[in-house]
């Protein structure tokens, strides 16, 4: 599937296309089809996202998987500060990442 | 809205500007156009029958222009200078800094944000040619003598 | 150090004004990120992996107590507690909201702090040594002329849109503890015939192309500096290539044309430029050399320390330096932890930083290139204090140029241009090499990791060096050997195919195997690499 991502402008926290607005759990992430880019332009024009791009992901057991290991990362913060990430308190948070 | 800015005493050219080498060419023209890639100091032998000189800046990010700019004005250039292009009011201050003292923007420019980037910096670091005196210069007035 | 008078802050606070009207506009819509983001990256406002980040000028690593108190503070307000230091001696905050980023500046400017030009394609922040004024070694200190520079540099409205960034590094003594032949303009100082000037080198740099800057001048007197760089500079934004973001740096120029002719049009510009009046009066260094005259040193001081207690004995030997005061010390703080990450601190290590500094130290503090800090003035009769302070706050790490002092850039943790993580890999390679007594028997190691080309970790100048690489959507990296960034500079060699992190792990644990088993007396694991070549490191790695 494709999903879109940014940040919000204002806050600069990581946010996912839902499908009727923006969620920062990537699990919310809706599948734009062919319809990114433009919603992309759209949505940066009416200054709710910031650098909005086009992914690939997958569904898995997990939820909505990014295609790319960065992405992954934007989804749940920084590997070396689970304290700081989404899931503070799931030990394996990291592995899902790799 | 401003289209067009200008600190000079009196009328702009309106006369088309041609490109470098067709002035350089052999041309009757006063008004010449820099492209970025294009060299300032070809025009020095010419300076005294050049009324305009316009900058070009097809995106603000291409700073070769400031250069040709300043170069001109290091040469005794005394004609207009323009900027045109590109030219955000972000920009205005530095231009004006390395010799330009008219901009015809690409997209025009809100007044109060001209009004507000002219006065928002009372002193400078740099001396360049706009007659400024560098704050190095108002520090140790003693060692500007005329 | 270096006290703003009412002219630099009108210019600090003007640029925090200017820079509020800026967001703004983009917050409302009157400007598109295209023409906002040169912008913000000229107030060192990236938008990286999780939220915008900010990079806060040291100029030339030195700050205040206070101002290390401050940037804590602002750590806890407006971020998640903790801020990161960096390989040019300034300082990023990971969380920024760009809402905040107003804010922060004017917060920032109330201790004559800035983020101006920390980012974009302008003069970037002038780094120096980290021993500058202290080491017995040094002409002069160059911080006096970074000062020059940096104000030289700020809002040059000529040099604001260059091909690429510009950074620029001062040093003054034989030993290089700037990595200053690894920057675009690198200026040494020396004395000639009693005169003190500079010898200048270009179109260093590391990234994609790595190389070391040739000389281009042997002497540049400090009434003409400003002029000389004004050519060099102007050389480069006009012909610097900007067809390509990658061959975009002066070192690609000076590469391309050949170092003769660069510098035959640097002369050129040159003898232009130094008649138009453009040079500070000798006055104004003199001006700025007041601010950094030797503190009030105390004597008949105590050299006595009472080395009992053997693990201050050891961070003793480890981290602390000569002073060129007798009595006095140079204090390095490690912020490489064994369990920690690189170059991080949190707020309360900051506050504890700036209490140690203003108790300690003439109030002030040095950020290194290596990513630690320094107290630069200690009396010898309180280093044991002062340990006891750091072990309390985890800032005791003895392991100053060892292979656990590590620099890491923040990596794909944290970077939207990374390729791999580089945290895990150092806290992995930290955590192999942890013994105290194995790494003292490997001695000075300079291991230095990049997560991307990018090379922010100063792969290329490791005397064991690793660039992290995407292969297939997998971290993979490469190993590099060799490389350095002192006065006997040298850029790393690829050893061949690329690891997995725990491959990675084990090779260099067969390559400082492979050190061990053939050094000669003294030698250093660059001193043994440069002997007896790769080929023995390659068949223990690959087999």
């Amino acid at each position: 599937m494709k999903i879109l991502t940014g940040n919000d402008l204002a806050s600069g926290d990581v946010i996912w296309w839902a499908g009727d607005g923006w969620s920062r759990q990537v699990g919310d992430a809706a599948d734009v089809g062919a319809q990114g880019d433009e919603l992309a332009r759209a949505e940066e024009a009416a200054l709710r996202v910031v650098g909005a791009y086009v992914i690939d992901a997958t569904i898995t057991d997990d939820g909505v998987r990014p295609a790319h290991i960065k992405d992954r990362i934007r989804a749940l913060g920084p590997t070396v500060r689970p304290d700081l990430t989404l899931k503070p308190n799931d030990a394996d948070a990291g592995n899902w990442v790799i | 809205m401003v289209e067009f800015l200008s600190f000079r005493d009196g009328e702009s050219t309106q006369e088309p500007a041609v490109t470098v080498e067709a002035f350089t060419g052999q041309s009757n023209a006063t008004a010449v156009r820099i492209e970025p890639g294009e060299d300032a100091r070809e025009l020095l032998p010419h300076l005294d029958r050049i009324s305009l000189v316009e900058v070009n800046f097809p995106g603000f990010g291409d700073g070769r222009g400031y250069s040709a700019a300043r170069i001109l004005r290091e040469a005794g250039y005394q004609g207009e200078l323009r900027a045109v292009g590109d030219v955000l009011v972000d920009q205005i201050v530095a231009m004006r800094r390395c010799g330009f003292d008219s901009f015809h923007p690409a997209k025009a420019l809100d007044d109060a944000a001209v009004d507000r980037a002219l006065t928002r910096y009372a002193d400078v670091y740099q001396k360049t040619i706009d007659g400024r005196a560098p704050i190095w210069a108002k520090r140790h007035p003693e060692t500007q003598n005329g | 150090m270096y006290r703003y008078d009412s002219y630099d802050q009108s210019i600090v606070d003007a640029r925090v004004e200017e820079f509020r009207d800026q967001t703004q506009r983009r917050l409302a819509g009157a400007l598109t990120e295209d023409q906002f983001k040169p912008l913000r990256l000229m107030n060192g406002l990236y938008l990286q992996l999780h939220a915008y980040m900010l990079r806060v000028a040291i100029p030339y690593g030195t700050l205040s107590g206070t101002q290390m108190r401050k940037l804590g503070e602002i750590a806890g307000k407006y971020d998640k507690g903790y801020a990161h230091f960096t390989t040019r001696q300034n300082l990023q905050y990971n969380w920024i909201k760009l809402a905040d980023a107003p804010d922060i500046l004017a917060e920032l400017a109330t201790v004559e702090m800035h983020a101006i030009q920390t980012s974009g394609n302008c003069i970037r922040n002038i780094s120096s040594d980290q021993y500058a004024g202290v080491s017995a070694d040094e002409v002069a200190d160059p911080r006096p002329w970074a000062e020059l520079l940096r104000q030289w540099s700020s809002f040059h409205p000529e040099f604001t849109y260059l091909p690429r960034k510009f950074k620029i590094a001062v040093i003054a003594s034989d030993d290089d503890r700037a990595a200053m032949r690894l920057h675009d303009i690198g200026l040494k100082l020396v004395e000639r015939d009693g005169v003190v000037g500079a010898e200048v080198y270009a179109g260093g740099g590391m990234g994609r192309t790595p190389m070391v800057a040739p000389l281009i001048r042997d002497f540049v007197a400090e009434d003409e500096i400003i002029s000389y760089l004004e050519a060099c500079l102007r050389v480069y934004n006009r012909y610097g290539r900007r067809d390509n973001k990658y061959k975009a740096r002066i070192k690609i120029l000076v590469h391309e044309i050949g170092v003769e002719e660069y510098k035959r049009q640097v002369e050129e510009e040159f003898a232009h430029m130094r008649t138009l009046g453009l040079n500070p009066p000798v006055e104004e260094l003199a001006r700025i050399r007041a601010f950094f005259a030797p503190p009030a040193y105390e004597t008949d001081l105590s050299d006595t320390i009472d080395r009992s207690d053997r693990a201050f004995a050891l961070w003793l030997d480890r981290q602390v330096a000569a002073h060129k005061a007798p009595g006095y010390a140079i204090v390095n703080i490690s912020l490489k932890p064994i369990d920690g990450i690189p170059g991080d601190a949190s707020a309360e290590q900051m506050a504890l930083v700036a209490d140690l500094a203003e108790s300690y130290s003439f109030d002030e503090l040095r950020v290194t290139h290596a990513q630690n800090l320094v107290l630069p003035h200690v009396q010898k009769a309180d280093l044991f204090a002062i340990w006891q302070k750091l072990v309390a706050a985890g800032l005791a790490e003895a392991n100053l140029d060892l292979i656990t002092d590590i620099i890491a850039c923040p990596g794909l943790d944290y970077c939207a241009l990374a390729n791999a993580r580089s945290i895990p890999l150092a806290q992995k390679i930290a955590a192999r090499f942890a013994d105290a007594e194995r790494q003292a028997d490997l001695g000075e190691l300079k291991l230095k990791i990049s997560g991307c080309i990018n090379a922010c970790g100063h792969h290329h100048a490791g005397h064991i060096g690793i660039l992290g690489v995407d292969r297939r959507g997998v971290e993979n990296f490469q190993l590099l050997l060799g490389g350095s960034g002192a006065e006997d500079a040298s850029l790393g060699q690829i050893t061949g195919p690329g690891f997995s992190e725990d491959g990675v792990v084990d090779a260099i644990e067969k390559v400082t195997d492979i050190y061990l088993a053939e050094r000669t007396d003294g030698e250093r694991f660059l001193d043994t690499y440069r002997r007896i070549g790769m080929t023995p490191f390659k068949e223990a790695i690959y087999g």
